[in-house]
């Protein structure tokens, strides 16, 4: 049997062989010549070089930015309770930036340039220092530019102080993401200038016919006529696809045929790692289950699945205990369902397992649009049943008014008191003089009038599909939380945008044109709701801190940095304000931060004199009588 | 002071303004209260809006017509972020029998974003070929309910002439690369202009469609087909010239961007 240390020698030696003279360095070799991991980093001190360098993409040449020569970037592995030292220095002739994603340390080492640092200038080594007080699976990028897209990625995993409540034999460690020849700079113009320019499933003449047949006439037309008034797309799932994209697992496409090696019986500790820049992947491996143990690199009770959806950014550790003596593939779709990368599982190096054919694109509802229920169900969805779905969601997140109206108690008693964390509207309103309601313009081309909670659902487009799907609502951490405050302040965020002019933004105002940060009181506990008035998921990051995904979970509600807010949902989670200083808050869909859907958190200290929100008295305001949903609850703050 | 002095100082007064520019864009740099502890670190490179530079051949195209060839072109660029930009739209007829420009046109507007799907522009149209003439120009651009692309200008010509023109487009999707576009352009005139050859009211309906194959997003070779009618005086003005008010015409030609 080999384990995890055996593993890692068998990467050196890969590296020794390499020196020996095969043509390519280890990572961009597949497993028949021996490559059964990506280079790894060990120990204390670390030195890495960020520069451009050429890369063999699907057997084209092309030139990444990235670290040390790699794409992906190595894997870094520390150990929980170590300091540890990284000298990052900067070969390339623009300014760069390597931020640690996930980790919990002190501001001025989160490397967001404008935020927490100057930035890495050309030439300069910048030197990270940090203790480590975490363990599980987590990655390092570029925040600087769009170095992301061209390669600036890595994992990172760092081995807990004790022992690890997962038991495995042998782990590999799958970083996913997308390659383009273009450049990062090149696709983000092209989305600027024609912003449906990468979309290939958009609805054609043939379709329309497939829909008249299907649906009938009317109900096909009344559908057009929507979607036309609205001047959107049902197929606007993804700004980017296939179409300049080649999906990567570990820096190899399905034609490459990244390749892990397993001996039947074994328990194999996959970490899954979105890397991507835009790329919001489906997730399976047909004919085996896996075993979902920690998620965004904190451990979950062990769930199994046969397929999640993965946002940008979020990780996601899994068991499989492949029994047979053959190839399992491993598959990463993209969510618009343009392409996938497939990656090999076999019990010998060298083998292929087949590539599932790529599945049907998802088409959107108006539910997407957080629209009401009654809008929907009109036929012609794709034959998903969402009537029966969307009516047990819908009490969640919209009829909490509802809720407090016929309980006869006061809201200090309930508020607080309430074991049910995360369905309970009341406290935002009481802080914020009513700011003006968020209007659709040039920056925001819809607001959901009606926006529900989709935490019960897996993702767009796994709605149907034969198999278990991953929820966010299943997932429980495994230690309690470790604040169970009920929060004592609540912010209301809206994430906004323009497609057709391809603008993205928090509350329709831009990075550009905040006028400062959201201030955090350190030690408060807040509660973020976050509405999606846009048709997209978007994969929301805070640096710095886990905050609780509200999912009903009480005492054992996952703690992540990463979630992905569904197309017209509302949700919310809380958040512990302890760690001082400036952290991102952003989309990680690299060119949706870009573009402006990005906001600065500010931890302040608390100084003794001053009010506190928690001793706020509730109970004297009247809750019921406020009209909640247009309240631009969060402007106030910047 | 000598010149390179002056050229010294100026320089530098120029780039400090930028720079104190440069430095309002960056909102976030703003402490939110008096007590923000933390300033934000750094230059806050990448956080720029920034600007783009778009080149477009809408239709760049080779009209027959009775043995007789016309290169038309439709060509805008635009340069700017997201709510203003330069815009800069050239259009014209060269006839490639007579190699004499029969119409040509350039634009510049500024335009300004005024609502989700909508741009508004302001600047002024030269008329190259023949007729110098200089119009201040108005109009709205952007993208109607049901897909429809719209561009609706009016003109005032140094003379006080005013004429508009209403430009309407459509892409139907036979496949994701396989477009067919419809089009239509509507002219009208104020008053009578014998001298640009317009009559009052109506002008002109130029209707057509065209398929194109996106060969890449950024180019797609097409043909077509236009009916292309003048009506009223205008109408009588081509006749009594000897040309024909109502013309079919097949068109081969490109649509390209960058
Ligand atoms: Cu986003």
């Amino acid at each position: 049997m080999i384990n995890r240390r055996h593993f890692l020698i068998g990467a050196s030696q890969v590296g020794l062989m390499t020196a020996l003279g095969a043509s390519l360095p280890a990572w961009a070799r597949s497993s028949a010549d021996g490559n059964m991991g990506i280079t790894t980093l060990e120990g204390r001190d670390f030195n890495l070089t960020i520069d451009r360098f050429p890369v063999t993409i699907d057997g084209r040449r092309g030139r990444a930015v990235g670290v040390n020569g790699t794409l992906p970037a190595p894997l870094l592995r520390f150990r929980e309770g170590e300091d540890v030292t990284l000298r990052v220095t900067n070969r390339l002739k623009e300014d760069t930036s390597i931020h640690w994603h996930g980790l919990l340390l002190p501001f001025e080492m989160d490397g967001v340039p404008g935020v927490t640092f100057d930035g890495i200038k050309p030439g300069e080594t910048f030197t990270y220092h940090f203790p480590v007080r975490q363990s599980g699976t987590y990655w390092y990028h570029s925040h600087s530019g769009l170095q992301e897209q061209d390669g600036l990625y890595g994992p990172l995993v760092i081995d807990p102080a004790g022992a690890d409540p997962v038991a495995y034999d042998r782990e590999y460690v799958l970083v996913l993401s997308d390659w383009t020849f273009e450049g990062g700079d090149r696709v983000f113009a092209k989305l600027k200038k024609v912003s449906d320019t990468y979309n290939m499933g958009q609805r054609t003449l043939g379709d329309f016919f497939r829909d008249v047949s299907d649906n009938g006439l009317d109900a096909t037309l009344r559908d057009r006529r929507e979607w036309g008034e609205m001047r959107m797309s049902p197929r606007d799932i993804s700004d980017t696809s296939a179409m300049t994209y080649e999906f990567l697992i570990n820096g190899h496409t399905t034609g490459d045929n990244w390749n892990g090696v397993f001996k039947a019986g074994e328990k194999v500790r996959l970490r899954i790692i979105n890397a991507s820049a835009m790329t919001i992947f489906n997730v399976r491996m047909p004919d085996l289950p896996m075993t979902v143990v920690a998620a965004d690199g904190l451990n979950v009770q062990p769930l199994e699945t046969d397929e999640f959806q993965m946002g940008v950014a979020e990780t996601y550790d899994v068991i499989i205990e492949p029994k047979e003596d053959r190839a399992y593939a491993f598959v990463a779709e993209s969510i618009d369902r343009s392409g996938q990368a497939v990656a090999t599982f076999g019990p010998r190096p060298g083998m292929r397992a087949e590539a599932p054919a790529l599945r049907k694109i998802p088409t959107l509802t108006m539910k997407d649009m957080g629209m009401d229920h009654g809008a929907m169900g009109h036929g012609n969805m794709g034959g998903m049943d969402h009537s029966t779905m969307d009516h047990s969601q819908m009490n969640h997140a919209t009829m909490d008014h509802g809720q407090m109206d016929h309980s006869t108690m006061d809201h200090s008693k309930m508020g607080h008191a309430q074991p049910d964390e995360g369905q309970m509207d009341h406290a935002a309103m009481g802080h914020a003089p009513a700011a003006k309601p968020l209007k659709t313009g040039p920056g925001v081309d819809n607001i959901a009038t009606m926006p529900v909670s989709r935490l019960h659902e897996p993702g767009l487009g796994l709605e149907d599909v034969p198999h278990r799907t991953l929820r966010y609502s299943q997932l429980r951490s495994l230690d309690p939380i470790p604040d169970r405050r009920q929060p004592e302040r609540e912010l209301d965020l809206h994430l906004t945008g323009n497609m057709e002019r391809y603008m993205w933004s928090f509350d329709g105002i831009k990075y550009t044109e905040v006028k400062g940060p959201i201030i955090f009181k350190e030690g408060e506990r807040l509660r973020l709701h976050l509405t999606n008035d846009t048709m997209m998921s978007h994969p929301i990051h805070l640096h710095g801190m886990f905050f609780e995904l509200n999912n009903e979970g009480g005492d054992h509600r996952p703690r992540k940095h990463t979630v992905i807010v569904k197309p017209g949902e509302k949700l919310s989670f809380d958040v512990t304000a302890d760690a001082l200083g400036n952290w991102a808050f952003h989309c990680h869909l690299l060119y949706h931060m870009h573009a402006g859907m990005m906001r600065v958190v500010q931890v302040q200290p608390r100084n003794p004199g001053e009010v506190d929100h928690s001793t706020m008295d509730h109970s004297k305001m009247d809750h019921s009588k406020m009209g909640h949903n247009n309240m631009n609850h969060g402007e106030h703050n910047q | 002071m000598s010149l390179k002095h002056l050229l010294v100082v100026g320089l530098g007064a120029l780039s400090a303004s930028a720079a104190a520019q440069d430095h309002s864009n960056h909102g976030t740099h703003t402490p939110a209260t008096a007590d923000t502890p933390y300033q934000m670190q750094g230059s806050g490179a990448g956080h720029h809006d920034p600007m783009f530079l778009f080149l477009q051949a809408d239709r760049l195209e080779t009209q027959f017509h009775d043995g007789e060839e016309t290169l038309v072109w439709d060509t805008n660029a635009w340069y700017g972020g997201d709510l203003n930009k330069l815009w800069i739209k050239s259009e014209g007829e060269l006839s490639l029998s007579g190699g004499e420009f029969e119409e040509a046109e350039v634009q510049a507007l500024w335009s300004h974003a005024i609502s989700t799907y909508f741009d508004l522009q302001t600047g002024l149209r030269y008329d190259i070929a023949g007729k110098d003439r200089v119009h201040a120009a108005f109009g709205v651009m952007g993208l109607a309910p049901y897909w429809f692309e719209v561009d609706a200008m009016a003109y005032v010509s140094d003379k006080g002439d005013i004429t508009a023109t209403v430009e309407l487009e459509y892409e139907l999707l036979l496949t994701q690369r396989l477009i067919l576009q419809p089009r239509a352009e509507l002219a009208f005139s104020a008053q009578h202009v014998p001298d640009a050859g317009l009559g009052k009211g109506l002008t002109g309906l130029d209707t057509g469609i065209r398929l194109r194959y996106e060969i890449i997003r950024e180019f797609a070779p097409y043909v077509g087909i236009e009916w292309q009618k003048r009506f009223g005086a205008t109408a009588d003005m081509m006749r009594r010239d000897g040309e024909d008010p109502n013309r079919m015409v097949l068109v081969a030609g490109i649509r390209a961007w960058f």
